[in-house]
């Protein structure tokens, strides 16, 4: 059986890093909760500074909730952030500081250190205004054959490889670039 | 490496999909332990859509594994009218721990003695392992396997191709709900 393919084509509502132009576009479903995500953090790091502007990366959300209590709230936490122009900073902050804690007076302040108005921040999540476009996420996810967190996609396909060994991950991303 | 992640699925589909029950074939029924004193049988659901996920083992050190994610689209299974059922060789005391750790909301039946004979009846057991298939099955209301999937066993299959089964039955349901009656 052919791996999965991504159903839900990359578009103006995700949250990307680098040119949308770029021969490979990298998709992850993550959880902010999830221990597997945060020690991806760092690889992605690596992987988007080794393959320049090369790469496309994408975050989509995918909580599980069941297992992580704390995932959703992050998550919209992330989104309100995002509205303000600093999803990016926001996701680094609670991946970086995950262990720490995902509680909302810890989000609060992550909001606040990277020079948002927490209170502001923390109405939206506490409105849920962005819950709609999470589940979303999620629902695409779970069409795309996510399997758990974090799962990737590169230019479409799910990456059913070990992303913790980063020249094979990196190897697996340029090549999908070159098959193009 | 990345050579033999390739090679995985069709190693795997070569050596066991053959075995595994398919589309059209009666699902054998079965009664094992949910519970320590709890018994699920396949007949119990007679009637609607069942899902049964055999998987090798609980306690899989993966995160967000493949039962924690069929928990999470446990409400979209619902919402298609079918049960969801995880099967494993592991025993009642280990699935009600298991079951309790992740905050599963569906049973986990125990396929232990005899070992694996569930398993076995749906070709989806690996002698040399002892252990489930990473196998699905969708079932009819009457029994009858309408989709199955076995996954290579390191590969969590996702819910993707469950849903694409169930609503295909859903919209064949409204078409024949009239029929249904008189077919069991």
């Amino acid at each position: 059986m052919s791996p999965a393919a991504l159903k839900v084509p990359v578009n103006a509502n995700d949250h990307t890093q680098g040119p949308s132009d770029a021969p490979v576009t990298l998709v992850e479903y993550g959880d902010y909760e999830c221990p597997h995500c945060a020690r991806a953090h760092p690889v992605l790091k690596l992987v988007l500074r080794r393959l320049g502007d090369r790469l496309r990366f994408v975050f989509r959300n995918f909580p599980l909730t069941e297992l992580h209590p704390h995932a959703e709230l992050a998550a919209e936490a992330a989104e309100a952030a995002g509205t303000r122009g600093k999803f990016w900073e926001m996701h680094d902050m609670i991946y970086d500081h995950q262990r720490e804690g995902l509680e909302v007076e810890d989000l609060a302040q992550y909001a606040g250190a990277i020079g948002l108005d927490a209170i502001a921040v923390m109405q939206d999540v506490a409105a849920h205004t962005y819950l709609p476009r999470i589940r979303e996420d999620f629902m695409g996810g779970v069409r795309s054959g996510v399997n758990g967190t974090p799962t990737f996609f590169i230019n479409g396909m799910r990456f059913d490889g070990d992303w913790t060994d980063v020249d094979g991950f990196v190897e697996a991303i340029s090549g999908a670039a070159v098959s193009v | 490496m990345t050579p033999d992640i390739a090679d995985r699925p069709d190693t795997a589909s070569a050596t066991h999909r053959a075995q595994v029950l398919g589309v059209g074939e009666r699902a054998p029924n079965f009664s094992l332990h949910s519970t320590p004193d709890q018994r699920v049988s396949l007949d119990d659901f007679r009637g609607q859509p069942v899902v049964l996920a055999f998987y090798p083992a609980d306690w899989s050190p993966v995160c967000g594994d493949q039962m924690a994610l069929y928990n999470q689209v446990l409400p979209e299974f619902r919402r298609l009218g079918a049960e969801l059922l995880g099967i494993s060789v592991d025993g009642v005391w280990c699935h009600t721990a298991f079951a309790g750790a992740r905050n599963l909301h569906f049973p986990l039946l125990a396929d232990f003695e005899p070992k694996g004979a569930v398993a076995r009846a749906y070709g989806a057991y690996r002698d040399a392992e002892g252990v489930t298939e990473r196998a699905l099955f969708v079932i009819d209301g009457d029994g009858v396997i309408r989709w199955s999937h076995l996954s290579p066993i390191g590969v969590n299959p996702g819910a993707d191709g469950i849903l694409e089964a169930l609503e295909a039955m859903h919209q064949d349901a409204g078409h024949t709900a009239a029929g249904a009656g008189a077919r069991s």
